[in-house]
């Protein structure tokens, strides 16, 4: 009989993986259980040490002057996908597109000679993943043609 | 044999792609006309006291550079390093080779890479070919190296997980935030970026695209980017040395 503490160890081990959950093309369950904040979001998309999403992306952020067009608009994102969607997008969207230019931001496996300051972290913490969705999740206009 | 046939194969590649364009091409105007003057031209402080390096004596026999190579002997060197160093029987980049005459043959000091002397010196012997085709040497001996270039290329890193190819081959003229990606062919160095307001290396641009993805970039000098800058120039041979060139 496993003591209550080792069990719960196994639980508290279980948790991120039952939590990151695939199932189909989306990953349904928030990470954190907490809803996100999507003006902590969208400050996180905007930044470029941060989120990086403009480096490749435009949006509806008339402040930045510099957007990048490797990618589509983020704008009426929250329209085209389901949250669940999205969120397998940003934790790693090599799984929809083993391809992709776009970073896998809650991945640690798999990579290959990793700076020393970031070795064994991932891009975004779950808390800023779910901060990110919530404001994705806000953009519901497609972008001007 | 086969290294050779699959080292043309992916060489020929690019090239059937897209046309090759220098990153001259896609700079501003205004920029471009900096690199065109040479009385604007920030690189050219670095060539001229390069040209008065090469003149000065050092070390204890108080030779030059000018004492064993006369004016104009340098002409088209730069177009066709890297190149094969029979005394380390290993690929030698030209900064290489300048920093290994300076230590060898005039017994002075060593120059450290990027320090300002070996940029200078570079500078200076890189401008005396400037207009010509880059020219890679035809030498088997270097065919490994130039297959280890191209796998580097083309091999993901970093904790955005992107490769050379994935940006330079994939996606040359769409913008990086502010950025147009060039075709990252190595026609101006050493050169002066905007951004560094000075003159640097192509080891040290190659730097800043490895730490850009978030990777641990190698030691200066490392073979790895010897390597690299050998399948580059294979991949834009033809183009025009522009030593030193400008970049934003
Ligand atoms: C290095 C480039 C790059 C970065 C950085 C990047 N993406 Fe992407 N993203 C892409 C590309 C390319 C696609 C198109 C699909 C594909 O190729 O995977 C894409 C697709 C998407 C999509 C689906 C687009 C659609 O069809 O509606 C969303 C949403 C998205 N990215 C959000 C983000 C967010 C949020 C960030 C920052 C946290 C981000 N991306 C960072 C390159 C990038
Ligand atoms: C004592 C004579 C001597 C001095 C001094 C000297 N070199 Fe050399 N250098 C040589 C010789 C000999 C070679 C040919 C080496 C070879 O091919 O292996 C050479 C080769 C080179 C090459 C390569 C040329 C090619 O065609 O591949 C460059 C570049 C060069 N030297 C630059 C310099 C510079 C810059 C200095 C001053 C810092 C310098 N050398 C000082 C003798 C000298
Ligand atoms: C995320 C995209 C990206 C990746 C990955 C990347 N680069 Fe770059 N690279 C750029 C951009 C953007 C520039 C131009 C920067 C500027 O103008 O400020 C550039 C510039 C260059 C240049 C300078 C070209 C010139 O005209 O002087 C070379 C050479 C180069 N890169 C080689 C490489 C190599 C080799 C790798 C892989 C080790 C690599 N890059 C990885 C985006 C990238």
């Amino acid at each position: 009989m496993p003591s209550p503490s080792i069990l719960l160890a196994f639980l508290l081990l279980a948790l991120p993986a039952a939590a990151q959950e695939v199932v189909e093309d989306a990953i349904p369950r928030s990470l954190t259980g907490t809803p996100g904040d999507a003006t902590r979001g969208r400050a996180i998309v905007a930044d470029r040490q941060r989120g990086l999403c403009l480096l490749c992306h435009s949006g509806p952020f008339p402040e930045e002057p510099f957007q990048g067009n490797l990618a589509p608009s983020l704008a009426g994102a929250g329209s085209r996908w389901t949250e669940g969607q999205l969120r397998l997008r940003l934790v790693d969207g090599k799984r929809l597109n083993p391809d992709s230019i776009m970073p896998s931001y809650h991945r640690r496996e798999g990579l290959h000679r990793v700076g020393p300051a970031f070795q064994g972290r991932t891009i975004l913490t779950a808390a800023e993943i779910e901060d990110v969705l919530a404001f994705l999740m806000t953009l519901r206009e497609e972008a001007a043609p | 044999m086969i290294h050779r046939a699959l080292m043309l194969a992916l060489l020929a590649l690019p090239a059937l792609a897209q046309e090759r364009r220098s990153g001259f091409e896609d700079m501003a105007p205004q920029t471009q006309a900096m690199q065109r003057d040479d009385t604007s031209n920030p690189g050219m402080l670095w060539a001229l006291e390069g040209e008065d390096l090469f003149r000065q004596p050092a070390g204890p026999a108080g030779q030059s550079c000018a004492s064993c190579h006369a004016e104009g002997s340098m002409q088209g060197v730069a177009a066709r390093y890297p190149a094969w160093d029979t005394a380390r029987q290993a690929p030698i980049d030209l900064a290489g080779r300048i920093a290994q005459c300076r230590t060898d043959r005039q017994g002075a000091p060593p120059l450290a890479r990027e320090s300002q002397g070996l940029l200078a010196l570079s500078a200076h012997v890189g401008q005396q070919s400037r207009g010509l085709p880059i020219a890679p040497p035809a030498d088997p001996r270097l065919d490994a190296a130039r297959v280890q270039g191209a796998a580097l290329y083309a091999e993901r890193r970093g904790q955005l997980d992107l490769s050379c190819a994935q940006c330079h081959d994939d996606h040359p003229g769409r913008r990086l935030a502010g950025s147009i990606i060039p075709q990252a062919h190595p026609t101006g160095y050493p050169l002066y970026r905007l951004e560094w307001q000075a003159l640097g290396s192509l080891q040290r641009r190659l730097r800043g695209c490895m730490t850009g993805v978030r990777a641990e970039p190698f030691a200066y000098g490392a073979p790895e980017y010897i390597a690299i800058e050998l399948f580059l120039m294979s991949r834009a041979a033809g183009l025009a040395v522009e030593t030193p060139a400008v970049r934003p």
